[in-house]
């Protein structure tokens, strides 16, 4: 019998929003970690992390998804994720719904799994040791920290570590950034009116800040608020932080988009 | 006429109401900014604040496991000091037998000190029912009760009032109770300090009876303790000849040691404050010093169902020091009534179901009035992994068999995301988060306060099997 193939080393798990309605972060992952010399791939198979589910109580529904999840990226030494909330759902949910379903084996499978999945800030910090992505973006940058990002999943200043050595980039602070932007999921559904006002008070503190851009790590809290933004005519941009990085001089500035004061 | 949280609608019902009271949004915003920038000090001047933390959830872990067993020392300990123990199942029960111990004073107005377990099991009505007439002395219930209104905060129940309301109340209503408000009563905190001191002094010198709650119970004393601001518990807790303390089963600690520990948490993380300013303590009856009888009513009202429950009964290790309430980005909007309940912010959304059981739509609705940022876990003097309870509720909920519709949105989303020509049907067919609703629920959830994303002409997969489809 040959023995086992060598594990592929990297995957990229793009989340299920990011490939449908924010393809682009997904592009910018792919031509970033290339940048740095590591060799991403896409498992065509793979699905949605199941965090709705879990978040609205569907333990069962998210085990699915989780042996799902298992068996797509089995195979990978390490599986970047360009969310931190997705990131953060096979170390935190996929045991509990491993439970609920009453499946030891895919407890086993998660725990086994859990430690190769990382987020993507995480990766290029810890993993590949490197702050300096060799990034260009001549703009004024506001970063909201997401709450998954925050106390979920411990990104610390990761981020912001990250943006400040971005050439170009003029970095702001975002006040109150620490506050709930007021998605939580299927929250912004069941509870609108709760969830606007928060969503208000935060595209407030944006715009305060006099940013052009503002940046987050999960395109979910960054298409609540962008989504305020744009429908008070704010011409603020939203952008993951993985299409920031992932922009040289070469790209030039973000067409449409002011260059900063100190980028001139 | 009481108010009472009775009928209440559910949450995202009530909280769309409030939210829309932008004086109550100002007076909650400003009033939990305040405290909380102070709790944020003082616990950052103690170098052992974490293992503070830590050991206080030890305690508590410890009494709940033993419950039983502290109970029983709390009784034998109360009883020897000559105080008399009862024991409530629910509310009826507690409100029979605190009625009953009124009557037999043959007093028909009684003073209380702040208790939110009287406010859980409705006592006050009870109370009236019986013809008995019961006045807070606490100064911010005194304010909610003058107002007909109901507590929105654990330690500060009148916290959705500013003071310019405040003055309204007690020009209006002092003098329907007792003595009036003086004339000319402006809202500079000190006047209405004094008027409140002359209103509430009136009904404490002449009280027979008074009805407190604790904060602790030491096991090993069957000491009662209650934590305040003004000293006016202090005098109802030393004027009256007849003291009823109502205390809920998992406010015991099992020594003073253990209490030493909580008291070196409650007043930072409650009001940011290093101590505060009353303390007091008392065990059973002294001749000639204090109440001449005192009754402990010792009510369950849900508490050991709350026990049964693995995960959900870390939220007894509550000491109800509102940190959560005042850190909590969602009570922040909406304030403490949309919970309906005197427990309301987080710890109102994961005690609420858990005392009463997630089965009617309020109580169903609570585990969702949380985006889950997890800012309470960070507060929280007594570890509540809030987090961990909303989410556990809510799969209680949802296997409760509810929302059989969401439940199929949701097992199509994944598909419907992954299809990208679904996707844009599903999304021109209702709307961007149309295959997540329930059939019958109104889409404006979320075009109401934002625009909808553009949606992308090809999905990253797409865009990977165009690039590199022929690589893998």
């Amino acid at each position: 019998m040959p023995p086992n193939p060598p594990r592929a080393r990297t995957a990229l798990f793009v989340t299920c929003l990011n490939d449908a309605l924010f393809p682009a972060t997904g592009r910018a992952t792919v031509t970033l970690l290339r940048r740095l010399g590591v060799e991403v791939d896409f498992p065509a198979a793979q699905s949605c992390c199941g965090q709705m589910h879990f978040n609205t109580g569907y333990r069962e529904e998210t085990a699915k998804l989780a042996r799902h999840f298992v068996d797509t990226f089995a195979d990978y030494e390490e599986i970047v994720v360009p969310s931190a909330s997705c990131a953060g759902m096979p170390a935190e949910a996929y045991p509990l719904a491993a439970r609920a379903a009453g499946d030891p084996g895919l407890a086993r499978a998660v725990a086994e799994l859990a430690p190769r999945v990382v987020e993507l800030t995480q990766y290029l910090t810890d993993r590949l040791g490197v702050e300096e992505v060799g990034a260009y973006f001549p703009h004024r940058v506001a970063y909201h920290p997401t709450c998954h990002s925050l106390r979920a999943t411990g990104l610390g200043d990761r981020p912001h570590r990250l943006l400040r050595a971005v050439r170009g980039l003029d970095h702001v602070d975002l006040p109150a950034a620490e506050e709930c932007c007021g998605f939580g999921g299927t929250f912004a559904l069941k509870n609108p009116a709760v969830s606007g006002a928060m969503n208000g008070d935060k595209a407030r503190h944006v715009l305060e800040t006099g940013a052009s851009v503002l940046a987050a790590v999960d395109n979910s809290c960054l298409m609540n608020i962008g989504g305020r933004l744009t429908r008070d005519g704010h011409p603020v941009r939203t952008l993951h932080l993985a299409e920031i990085l992932a922009r040289t001089e070469q790209d030039g500035p973000l067409p449409g988009v002011p260059v900063a004061e100190a980028a001139r | 006429m009481t108010r009472s949280f009775l009928g209440w609608p559910a949450f995202p019902e009530a909280a769309a109401r409030e939210v829309g009271n932008r004086q109550l949004r100002e007076n909650v915003r400003r009033a939990t900014r305040t405290i909380r920038g102070k709790r944020a000090v003082l616990a950052a001047e103690r170098p052992d604040w974490e293992q503070l933390r830590d050991s206080a959830a030890a305690i508590k872990d410890r009494v709940l496991a033993g419950l039983e067993e502290h109970l029983l020392r709390v009784e034998e300990k109360v009883t020897a000091a000559g105080g008399t123990v009862h024991w409530a199942r629910d509310a009826a029960e507690a409100n029979r037998i605190v009625t009953d111990l009124v009557r037999a004073t043959g007093e028909r107005e009684i003073v209380k000190v702040k208790s939110m377990l009287t406010e859980e099991i409705g006592l006050d009505a009870a109370l009236e029912a019986a013809g008995i007439s019961a006045r807070e002395t606490d100064l911010a219930a005194a304010i909610v009760q003058l107002g007909d209104d109901l507590p929105s905060h654990v330690v500060v129940p009148a916290l959705h009032r500013n003071r310019a309301e405040i003055r309204e109340i007690f020009a209006r209503e002092m003098g329907r109770h007792g003595r009036p408000a003086p004339d000319g009563l402006t809202d500079d905190p000190a006047e209405l300090a004094e008027a409140a001191r002359l209103h509430l002094r009136e009904k404490f010198l002449g009280a027979k009876v008074a009805v407190s709650g604790a904060n602790f119970v030491v096991a090993e004393t069957g000491t009662l303790v209650v934590v305040e601001s003004e000293g006016n518990g202090r005098m109802c807790l030393t004027l009256a000849d007849t003291l009823i303390s109502v205390v809920g089963i998992e406010k015991t600690v099992p020594t003073w040691a253990d209490l030493e520990v909580f008291l070196q948490l409650l007043a930072r993380n409650a009001t940011g404050e290093r101590m505060a300013p009353y303390t007091s303590t008392w065990t059973g009856t002294v001749d000639g010093d204090g109440p001449r009888a005192f009754h402990l009513v010792l009510v369950d009202n849900g508490r050991t169902r709350a026990l049964a429950d693995p995960v959900g009964r870390q939220a007894l290790r509550c000491i109800r020091c509102g940190a959560c309430m005042n850190t909590c980005p969602v009570y922040e909007r909406t304030g403490g009534h949309a919970y309906g309940s005197v427990y309301p912010g987080p710890i109102g959304a994961i005690l609420n179901p858990l005392l009463r059981g997630p089965d009617d739509p309020q109580t169903a609705s609570l585990p969702y009035a949380s985006t889950l940022c997890g800012a309470c876990n960070e507060v929280c003097p007594v570890r509540i992994r809030f987090t961990d309870v909303l989410l556990d509720l809510r799969a209680q909920v949802a296997d409760g068999g509810k929302h059989p519709v969401e439940r199929a949105a949701l097992n199509t989303v994944g598909a419907v995301m992954e299809r990208p020509a679904l996707w844009k049907a599903a999304v021109k067919a209702a709307g961007l988060v149309g295959p997540l609703l329930p059939a019958r629920t109104p889409l404006p959830g979320w075009t109401d306060n934002r625009a909808l994303p553009d949606i992308p002409g090809e999905s990253f997969r797409r865009w990977w099997k165009r690039n590199e489809g022929d690589r893998a």
